[in-house]
């Protein structure tokens, strides 16, 4: 009967747990926009790693088409080197900036080009610029998107290839576009990929889909840089933590040998 | 006392210890401690509520070292610790990932003692103590979450503090001393910054005293009888700090899953965003272990009682050595009370899930019958229990359960 005791705390011990971990998946999807459709990630999964010319293609992408109006502004140009860009690329990129520094001996702001150790250098001067000129509406910094955002490169995903044209009845304000998965589905930017809208270095074709994959490997890394060497060292503190669970059950066992 | 070989064999030990008798007090705490011999793994979550407490201060300390309170770089000196410090997401995603881990041992600690009927006399006092180290542990977590400066940490505070204003007369007057103004702002920030480092202290200290009512009044075991003699306990070490470090090592392996392979899978991805406090997020939610609390405010359509059964919904278990009429300790001998409790787990759980919800339609209605259910459990079922109900015949010792009480 003690053992049926014991079993009955741990099956209530496991239903609360499971019972708990459902009440948070369903509070966050709550929500009326459906759910982004899951795709594979080369980053997915606890061995998961990211896919590098799918980050270098996804960079090339936020450099033509995003950063046009997207700040990054917890990235720096070094950073690119987890990219696989050797020291000369990542000079090279930033160089192609012009950076405001200063102020210099006479009291003057200058300006020079980019190093690697610059922040990625922001389209506008400041926000209100920033929403000037997009029709009142502020483009949110993309440094931290996938992980600012519920289904993270999922969702990045599904808003970039879920433009549609507004269902009879839906009126859509001056300047503003439908999308599937935006909260609302009103949204102010334009739908920003079409068809062949960057060239890729490496000859895969530029399709809408291609690049919205590409760039939210990009966003992704740029939301977690650490998740490579996050992982690596789970597994290993994982496997560590098993053997020494181990070992210490063994000396338990031992210990407690003569006392039951 | 003991024949093992100690410390206290050596003889410059020894001088000390006659000035000053932290050795053999630390040995006699922390070795000899009569234990009662048949714990089960319950009693780990003690421990470990002990080592998450070690781990929180050490990682908080680093974190302190490298951030900046203060509403214009605490965002950007958070993600300065991810990106640039050495190691800094690991610090981070380990003091994170630690609160929730702090909350899910403790919560098991606590359904533990009432289980067990660990707050009966003659431990009420240590009872009490677990509950002031819970109310500074929510503190000490709130205002944690309010540090990294994101969307859900600033209107998370703007929500929590503002309850203080359904008090009469001092209501608005204890918002403004939390704020340091008439808003959430820097200073509300950097007065969070300061408790939040002062306040884990503060645990700390309680927890010596929970550890001392505790050595004074010994522990309760599954079956809820007191040890008769040295047959029935074992000495703490090594029987209990063995299975204390495997306890740890497997709750390691738990905690680890979240800290490498899905650190963020507890947080809100709200607060990836600065606080902007001209854009209120859709649904604020506060982190998953004040669920239950929120859904208990939130039932109540009037602001102050509220805020008054959120608040009772943790300072009822201050009265539960007197709400339990039962002389039985342990649900084991109790049939209907050991039901019961299953029930009140199951409404704590469902308050949890309401909580995390808008409070419209299904979601409002399991908050108000789990609330309603939630004081009944301690104010009517805890205390009628006790009369009408006819516990299991006890076991005459730790030693001899089977003989006497095995029907359990």
């Amino acid at each position: 009967m003690r053992a049926g005791i014991m079993t009955m705390g741990r099956t209530g011990a496991a239903a609360l747990a499971i019972l708990a971990c459902l009440s948070i998946g369903a509070a966050r999807a709550a929500d009326e926009e459906p759910v982004p459709p899951h795709r594979h990630w080369s980053f997915s999964g606890m061995f998961g790693t990211y896919d590098r010319a799918a980050l270098q293609r996804g960079f090339q992408v936020y450099k033509e088409v995003c950063a046009a109006c997207h700040v990054m502004r917890f990235l720096y140009y070094r950073d690119l080197a987890a990219l696989g860009f050797n020291d000369d690329e990542i000079k090279a990129i930033a160089a192609g900036y012009e950076v405001t520094d200063g102020p210099n001996d006479q009291g003057e702001m200058f300006k020079r080009p980019g190093r690697p150790s610059d922040r990625f250098v922001p389209p506008f001067a400041n926000d209100n610029a920033a929403r000037a000129a997009n029709n009142g509406a502020l483009p949110p910094d993309l440094s931290l998107i996938t992980k600012a955002r519920e289904h993270g490169a999922d969702y990045v995903h599904a808003l970039l290839t879920g433009y549609k044209d507004a269902p009879a009845g839906f009126t859509l304000p001056e300047g503003m576009n439908y999308n599937t998965y935006f909260p609302g589905h009103q949204i102010a930017m334009a739908p920003p990929l079409n068809e062949g809208a960057v060239t890729f270095a490496d000859n895969t074709k530029a399709s809408v889909d291609q690049m919205a994959h590409d760039v939210a490997t990009f966003l992704t890394w740029a939301a977690e840089p650490e998740m490579e060497a996050r992982k690596e060292m789970g597994i290993k503190v994982i496997l560590f933590l098993v053997v020494l669970s181990g070992l210490l059950y063994a000396v338990k066992r031992k210990v407690w040998k003569g006392v039951h | 006392m003991s024949a093992t070989p100690s410390l206290l064999d050596n003889k410059l030990v020894k001088w000390f210890d006659q000035r000053l008798p932290i050795v053999s007090t630390m040995h006699h705490a922390g070795m000899e401690y009569p234990t009662p011999k048949n714990l089960t793994y319950w009693w780990n979550f003690g421990s470990l509520a002990g080592f998450m407490l070690v781990v929180m201060m050490v990682t908080g300390i680093f974190l302190a070292m490298h951030y900046t309170p203060h509403v214009d770089y605490a965002f950007a000196s958070v993600e300065r610790i991810m990106r640039d410090v050495n190691y800094g997401w690991l610090i981070r995603y380990i003091h994170m990932n630690g609160g929730s881990m702090f909350f899910v041992v403790v919560y098991i600690h606590v359904f533990r003692g009432l289980y067990y009927g660990s707050y009966k006399s003659p431990r009420e006092v240590l009872w009490w103590l677990g509950i002031v180290i819970l109310l500074l542990m929510m503190a000490t977590a709130f205002m944690g979450y309010v540090l990294p400066w994101g969307q859900m940490s600033f209107w998370g505070a703007t929500v929590i503090t503002n309850l203080f204003s359904a008090f009469p007369l001092v209501g608005n007057w204890i918002v403004t001393l939390l704020w340091g103004g008439f808003s959430v702002d820097n200073p509300t920030l950097n007065r969070f910054f300061s408790l939040h480092y002062l306040l884990p202290f503060v645990i700390a200290a309680v927890v010596f005293l929970h550890i001392w009512a505790l050595h004074t009044t010994k522990s309760n075991n599954p079956l809820g009888i007191e040890a008769n003699g040295p047959q029935d306990t074992i000495p703490f070490h090594p029987y209990y700090t063995v299975k204390d470090l495997y306890g740890i090592g497997v709750f390691l392996i738990f905690y680890s899953l979240f800290v490498f392979f899905a650190p963020n899978a507890l947080g809100d991805a709200a607060n990836y965003i600065p606080a902007n406090p001209l854009q209120t997020p859709p649904h604020i939610v506060p982190e998953w272990y004040f669920l239950p609390y929120y859904a208990i405010l939130r039932s109540i359509p009037n602001k102050l009682l509220g805020v008054l059964a959120m608040f009772g919904s943790i300072l009822i278990l201050f009265l539960l050595p007197w709400l339990d009429t039962s002389r039985v300790r342990s649900a084991r001998f109790r049939p209907i009370y050991k039901l019961v409790f299953w029930v009140f787990v199951i409404c704590c759980v469902a308050l949890t899930w309401a909580g995390g919800k808008p409070p419209e339609g299904l979601a409002l209605w399991v908050a108000r019958i789990g609330t309603i259910y939630y004081f009944l459990h301690f104010l009517v079922f805890m205390p009628l229990i006790g009369w009408f109900e006819r516990p299991l015949a006890l076991p005459k010792s730790i030693s001899a359960p089977v003989l006497a009480g095995g029907k359990a």
